[in-house]
């Protein structure tokens, strides 16, 4: 506004600018810092008798002797990171496809298909899981009627299953950031690289894979962060078998009352999501405002 | 593997394979859904009985079409009534904020910046019980200081409206930044070198270029308002809307009168989505 704002008298500049302020200073102080600060107040108390509090890293404790929260944590950032993985192995020859090969009309007709899924809400998405994997569905009944098994097969609350269901549910947010990355990468180059004597395997890996870093980059946090923090799919294709993090939250809150222990987790997710997106940032050489904006 | 250069059509074919089958992959799950809420049957599994429209008017136990569901009907309903403010504040912020960020110049605007893209990597789930606990705090204190019952700080549809504003205002922020920041200052300085005063400027100038991105902003927050479980989970009181009250039946199992409700969802979701497919593409074309 440095030109505009010639034109408007000074003063009435500076209260114009605080007055347009006020709402995104009530917004992220009331709704996101407060609020996060006294979920690690609470994390960071212990309930003495009723209505009294003391300081103490009890639920911290717990967290760290307790092998069952300590294991899901573990297994939950272990299996985010393979779907993490998965996700950018299947989603990347799809983004190559419909920046590099597709042309014209095909092309964002190929690229409307794959983001028409994702308007679709993830329940809905989920449903379509299981009635395609229960024991009484779709895939278990073609099998039958193939010869290929003899009984039903139950295919949901395995870890197959919730890998398959998550990694569904990421596609776009990888294959959006991958195709917009490969569009920018310039024929000519993959052409001279072919012209110097590279073949598709030399080509991809040093030419295409570099320049399609930042994209790689921001697919893969926020991949990571959605099904860190995933508690639909985890919970209906897993079952009582899914050990997920979030349902340890959800049952310390929601089932046990217990919010101390319920908000030192939610921290402990918190940490682990900013560390890793922090850690994929700084490998990639990028900053925030570029990935998401 | 760009056209230009000549491949074997073996390497051809397995990578056109290859994408024809991700595209089944993203597909089947929507197509079964919508398939079976045609089927006769008291589940949404196999065998096939034929096909009926049961489950979308049926009124009789146990075939009771989702059009005669009380239940998942008010479920609707208060859904739409989430997403209607949520959209409302957000846009109303969101524009606010895209304003501030592309125009105005103050100490700290970075700091500020990326302390309003921070909910995006907030998992919902955590943002649904830090809002859960801090308005409980200050329910507690309000009632212990003077003795009042701040009824909607405890779990409701205000607080789960309050929630989803919480990060959706973000994406309407960066939504409408961006097409703010291809906006050319000259025409409104134009406007006021006519005579017109700032705020005339920026309801006849500003406000129609920013359409599209309104509109668009405002279904994005629609539809994600409408489809939002995680932080909805955390915050919700009696009134379930839409995405809980599914996952309540499909977690006892339920008839395909869900699968029925599902396929309007993916209908009307589509649409939108089409829709502001389509306001985008007019924006790139001006």
């Amino acid at each position: 506004m440095k030109n505009a704002s010639g034109s408007v008298a000074g003063g009435g500049l500076k209260l114009g600018v605080l007055l347009m302020a006020t709402p995104l200073l009530l917004w992220l102080l009331l709704l996101v810092i407060l609020p996060h600060l006294d979920l690690l107040m609470v994390s960071l108390r212990e309930r003495i008798s009723y209505g009294k509090y003391a300081f103490s890293f009890t639920n911290y404790i717990e967290f760290f002797t307790e092998p069952l929260y300590w294991n899901t944590y573990v297994r939950t950032a272990t299996m985010s990171i393979l779907a993490t993985a998965l996700t950018l192995v299947i989603g990347f020859p799809i983004s190559y496809y419909i920046a590099k090969v597709m042309r014209g009309r095909g092309k964002s007709v190929l690229f409307l298909m794959c983001l028409i899924p994702f308007w679709v809400s993830e329940l809905v998405r989920t449903f379509g899981w299981m009635i395609l994997l229960r024991e009484s569905g779709v895939i278990s009944h073609f099998l039958q009627w193939a010869g290929l098994v003899d009984g039903p097969v139950e295919m949901l609350y395995n870890d197959v299953t919730i890998m398959v269901g998550l990694v569904y549910t990421s596609m776009l947010f990888m294959v959006v950031p991958l195709v917009s990355v490969l569009d920018s990468l310039d024929d000519s180059l993959i052409e001279a690289g072919y012209d110097l004597g590279g073949n598709a395997f030399t080509v991809t890996r040093d030419i295409v894979i570099p320049h399609a870093m930042p994209g790689i980059a921001s697919g893969c946090i926020v991949v990571f962060m959605l099904t860190l923090g995933n508690y639909l799919t985890p919970n209906l294709l897993g079952g009582k078998s899914s050990l997920w993090f979030t349902e340890q939250i959800y049952t310390q809150f929601i089932t046990r009352f217990n919010w101390e222990s319920g908000s030192a987790f939610g921290f402990l997710l918190l940490v682990l999501s900013s560390l890793i997106v922090w850690l994929g940032l700084k490998l990639s050489r990028q900053t925030l405002s570029d990935t998401v904006g | 593997m760009i056209p230009s250069i000549p491949q074997s059509r073996y390497a051809k074919g397995i990578y056109g394979a290859y994408v024809t089958l991700f595209f089944v992959y993203l597909a089947a799950p929507l197509v079964v859904v919508g398939v079976f809420a045609f089927n006769d049957s008291l589940f949404p599994s196999m065998p096939w009985e034929g096909a009926t429209l049961a489950w979308f008017f049926g009124d009789t136990a146990p075939y009771i079409g989702i059009f005669h569901d009380s239940a998942l009907l008010r479920s609707i309903g208060t859904s739409a009534f989430v997403a209607v403010w949520v959209t409302l504040l957000s846009v109303t912020v969101g524009t606010c904020n895209a304003f501030l960020f592309e125009r105005a110049r103050f100490p700290g605007k970075n700091l500020l910046y990326m302390l309003a893209i921070s909910p995006l990597v907030i998992p919902g789930v955590i943002l649904g019980i830090s809002i859960l606990v801090f308005s409980n705090a200050i329910a507690n204190g309000v009632e212990e200081a003077i003795g009042w019952d701040l009824d909607f700080l405890r779990p409701g549809l205000f607080l789960v409206i309050i929630g989803q504003f919480a990060f959706i205002t973000t994406i309407t922020t960066l939504v409408i930044s961006a097409r703010l920041r291809k906006f050319d200052i000259t025409l409104e300085e134009a406007a006021l070198n006519l005579g017109a005063s700032r705020a005339d400027a920026i309801r006849t100038i500003t406000i129609p270029y920013l359409k599209p991105a309104l509109i668009g902003a405002a279904i994005v927050s629609f539809l994600m308002s409408f489809e939002n479980f995680n932080t909805t989970l955390m915050l919700v009181g009696s009134d379930a809307p839409l995405t809980i009250a599914m996952f309540d039946r499909l977690k006892q199992g339920s008839t395909p009168a869900l699968n029925a409700l599902s396929l309007l969802l993916m209908v009307v979701s589509g649409g939108l989505a089409l829709i502001s497919v389509f306001a985008q593409r007019d924006r790139s074309s001006k």
